[in-house]
């Protein structure tokens, strides 16, 4: 029901939509008994910015798992651009999807150079006897691959540091670096995992404008955060993934005004029993809600509370965000 | 309190403890003392220390330095020069570019341990102080003051961590311990070393002739030790030494000079060891020389696969039992159920074509393990090799290998009409029969130096390393994590196989127990993942010279005897736990396991 919504929805909220670029349908994602995503719908067009919130262990990782090819959806279909996406991550990179992880994966031996070289990897062909034989093709090869993987490097502003290794850069740049690798795949679409977890708010706001610049190079973005201030500020869509299933979706105003996701974020002070109320206050909520959908959709209420309300879970959330 | 205490030291600290050294001696004296026992050890390196020649090495002549005292001699000459050093004299600047103290005790210690065991390993052959002569008497108590007077040079003491009131006497005694620890750690210490100076390229490229020639008279010294107490003294002056010149700050020096040229160093360096057979006289060393050869190829085509890829293989020493096999099948050995004859290059490319396709084979099922269960797949297919060698002998298998007896009397290498099996004269030089094979080994390394080289520094290369770093993300970067690991299981298991079809010649039979898992002799797959962890992972020259260590020390060390395996595992342990990057380490890895370590800012290169 939700979904029928959110697609209503979508259609005014962006106004110059591109091309579907990803299409995910029905995913779900099982392990054993546990459902961790269940019957998630989600599009991302062309040269748009979607956010994925929810609180967490909401499944929105595991959902970018399915996406990526990390995981085999149990159910459902992710489409890159009309075509099904392969189960395997490499190819899913090849095909043109590029992401960064949560907790941050580079190569920690590796100079930032090398780094962004290896994110090369999908769109150059030299093999091992290329490499062995160095003919006049390697070395073009290779001074092309770097001249774009130094490009790059000044396009998120590392261009000073590409001879440090990559441990020895302060968290921030990490950050930026790993962006800049999986920019080096020439993606048509970004999977960025929390970019701003654990950052102070300049380097929030410096990765904000950095998203932007990737977009406006025409690659279109899907973000995980849990700075809602970051998301409301990005994003031209925002999608809520609450326990597995996705709540709401829609322009960041209806979904700031949305009060089963402050439900879901804020519940009940959690006592004896955590999982349960939490569920309990979730369903009450939503079943509130779906008698006036309507008029909460139409976001014309407590907006500023609702703002306020989310403040109030960006400061939560960085402490949560380290524990992981 | 405590803290209170350490925030007002560090002024006065350099003041009260930049006078006191490890022993309680003005520095002055001390300098002076190490200075002039340095200069009597030398002196007394011309005097008989013993009064008969049944100590070998003959050290009863006057002004004739042999055996032992050569190396005393060596010593003793450098830490004279570190203490002149260290006094400032004119023109020995360039010596310790990081400092001349930390130098000049490692100097004198290597020098003070290289005598004393001279001196006890004379007293207990021969039973009794009673056999030295004045000369070891000498150098005995100008070493010891020369190391008295060296501990008493100044140091910089570090701060005593605050201690918690709350501490268990254990604790407290831990604390202190580590703390004591620390001052003697601190106490031979230096300084990071200055920049090099720009020097004409002319003259770097003279210093890395320097360096490698260097190289090479130590090795072929080492090599041509002729009885345990020679190697052993060789061993402890050629390490003290080597630490003496990392603290004087020379090592950082020449590997900063060596890497502004890496073509002409490993040019050089081939060259170097080319001239090898020519500082001998007959082929008993060129024996090992060619042995420590194949050793250190099939561990330097080991390392792309541990070193760059990160795969631990347990069992590579089957690649070279394949291509060993392989060459001698169609060697034309009368022990062949082939009876052919391949020309060599034709043998060496079924040896290579032989190992590739069993590396293939083993590894397309057992790379999708990863780690510890790899290395357990890998060790049982390595086992799996030999005992299928033994048993394909005709009667509980097909008739392939012979079964233990192996492929006996392979016939000598002739290529382009020059005959490996015999000796040759060229240029006034006898080259025997294992000399030449050493040329030939020497070829098979550079092709896979040059492999290696290549590839680590390329698409490929950089593919291996990412899928070491971190293979989940190296996989969503785009690199396909099997194909990448399986071309890199390949290729060793190729490069194994090319050396493998020279040992086949060189050691005239092939038989399923030169490839066990462990065993007293290299190469074994044990031996080789030694040779490259000792070494150092990831480098050229890590595994050329663990190889040629794990060869060497068992050879020469016959009284070890059954304790071989024992001592190895001993070294092996004690080195994981002081130097766990290796004895060449690369430099990323150095970062890897010292955290503390400063961070150079440059680094090029995924390999050396």
């Amino acid at each position: 029901m939700t979904t029928d919504t959110t697609t209503k929805d979508t259609a005014p909220g962006a106004p110059a939509p591109g091309t579907t670029v990803l299409d995910a349908r029905g995913v779900t994602m099982r392990f054993g008994g546990l459902t961790a995503v269940r019957d998630v719908d989600l599009t991302v067009n062309s040269g748009e910015i979607v956010g994925l919130i929810g609180p967490n262990g909401a499944g929105k990782t595991t959902f970018f798992n399915c996406l990526t090819g990390l995981y085999i959806p149990t159910e459902g279909e992710v489409r890159y651009k009309d075509k099904v996406l392969p189960p395997k991550s490499f190819k899913v990179t090849a095909a043109g999807i590029a992401r960064t992880f949560q907790n941050i994966r580079l190569f920690a031996n590796m100079t930032v150079l090398e780094n962004v070289l290896v994110g090369r990897h999908t769109r150059t062909k030299e093999g091992f006897w290329s490499a062995i034989l160095r003919g006049p093709g390697f070395h073009r090869a290779e001074a092309a691959s770097r001249a774009r993987a130094m490009e790059l490097l000044e396009f998120v502003g590392l261009d000073a540091k590409a001879d440090h290794l990559a441990r020895n850069l302060p968290y921030g740049e990490q950050r930026k670096l790993e962006i800049a690798r999986a920019l080096a795949s020439e993606p048509g679409l970004l999977l960025l995992d929390e970019p701003t977890a654990g950052m102070n708010p300049q380097e929030t706001r410096a990765a904000e404008e950095l998203i932007f610049a990737i977009r406006d190079q025409g690659i279109a973005v899907l973000v995980i955060e849990h700075d809602m201030r970051f998301i409301f500020n990005l994003c031209d869509r925002v999608a809520v993934l609450v326990q597995g299933q996705k709540l709401v979706e829609g322009d960041p105003a209806t979904v700031q005004g949305d009060e089963r996701v402050i439900a879901a974020y804020i519940g009940e002070p959690m006592e004896n029993d955590p999982g349960a109320a939490e569920a309990a206050e979730v369903e009450a909520a939503e079943a509130a809600a779906e008698e006036k959908a309507e008029a909460a959709a139409a976001g014309t209420g407590a907006g500023a509370d609702a703002e306020a309300e989310a403040e109030a879970t960006t400061d939560a959330a960085p402490g949560k965000e380290n524990d992981r | 309190m405590t803290t209170q205490t350490t925030a007002a030291t560090p002024a006065a600290a350099p003041t009260e403890n930049a006078s006191t050294g490890l022993i309680g001696i003005p520095p002055h004296i001390g300098r002076a003392l190490a200075t002039g026992g340095s200069a009597l050890a030398v002196v007394s390196t011309f005097l008989a220390w013993t009064w008969t020649d049944e100590f070998p090495g003959d050290l009863t002549f006057y002004g004739y330095p042999g055996g032992l005292q050569v190396l005393v001699l060596v010593g003793g000459a450098l830490a004279t020069l570190f203490a002149l050093a260290s006094y400032g004299v004119k023109g020995l600047g360039w010596l310790t570019p990081a400092g001349a103290d930390a130098a000049l005790k490692y100097a004198v210690l290597g020098t003070f341990v290289t005598a004393w065991y001279t001196v006890l390993a004379i007293s207990f052959k021969l039973g009794g102080l009673v056999n030295l002569e004045p000369g070891g008497y000498v150098v005995a108590a100008a070493t010891l003051i020369a190391l008295l007077g060296a501990l008493a040079l100044p140091f910089e003491r570090p701060e005593p961590d605050p201690i918690d009131p709350d501490d268990t006497g254990w604790e407290l005694f831990r604390h202190q311990a580590g703390h004591r620890w620390a001052i003697v750690r601190a106490a031979f210490a230096s300084g990071s070393p200055r920049p090099v100076r720009a020097l004409p390229s002319y003259a770097e490229i003279l210093i890395i002739v320097a360096v490698l020639a260097l190289a090479l008279v130590v090795f072929t010294y080492g090599i041509g030790t002729e009885y345990d107490e020679l190697f052993i003294g060789f061993l402890i002056t050629a390490g003290f030494a080597f630490a003496a010149l990392n603290r004087a700050g020379l090592v950082a020096h020449a590997s900063q000079i060596t890497a502004r040229h890496t073509n002409i160093t490993v040019c050089g360096a081939f060259i170097a060891a080319a001239c090898f057979p020519f500082t001998q006289t007959d082929d008993q060393y060129a024996t090992l020389g060619v042995y420590i050869l194949i050793f250190a190829t099939v561990a330097l085509g080991l390392n792309i696969v541990v070193g760059l890829a990160g795969l631990l293989d347990l069992g590579y020493v089957a690649f070279l039992g394949v291509g060993a096999y392989a060459a001698a099948l169609v060697s034309g050995s009368p022990s062949s159920p082939f009876g052919v004859h391949f020309p060599f290059w034709a043998a060496v490319i079924v040896g290579a074509v032989a190992s590739l396709v069993f590396g293939v084979l083993i590894g397309a099922p057992t790379l999708r393990l990863r780690g510890d269960y790899l290395a357990i797949v890998t060790l049982g297919f390595g086992e799996i090799f030999r005992i299928a060698a033994n048993n394909t002998d005709g009667t509980s298998g097909p008739d392939l290998t012979n079964g233990s007896n192996g492929i006996a009397s392979i016939p000598d290498l002739n290529i382009l009409g020059f005959d490996l099996g015999v000796q040759h004269d060229i240029a006034g030089f006898t080259i025997g029969r294992f000399a030449n094979y050493f040329f030939l080994m020497l070829l098979i390394t550079a092709v896979v130096v040059l492999v290696f080289r290549r590839s680590g520094d390329s698409r490929i290369g950089r593919a291996w390393v990412a899928i070491r770093e971190d293979e989940t993300a190296a996989e969503a970067m785009g690199i396909h994590g099997f194909r990448v690991k399986l071309i890199a299981f390949a290729v060793g298991a190729t490069l194994a196989g090319l050396a493998g079809t020279v040992q086949a010649h060189v050691t005239y039979t092939v038989t399923p127990e030169q490839y066990l898992f462990a065993g007293t002799t290299p190469p074994n797959s044990a031996f080789l993942l030694a040779a490259v962890v000792l070494g150092g992972m990831g480098t050229i020259a890590g595994p050329l010279i663990g190889a040629a260590l794990l060869f060497l020390i068992p050879n020469k060390l016959q009284f070890l005897g059954d304790f071989q395996l024992l001592a190895f595992g001993l070294a092996l342990v004690l080195l994981m736990r002081f130097r766990p990057e290796g004895l060449i380490p690369n430099r990323r890895r150095q970062l890897e396991f010292h955290e503390e370590a400063e961070a150079p800012t440059v680094l090029s290169k995924t390999g050396a």
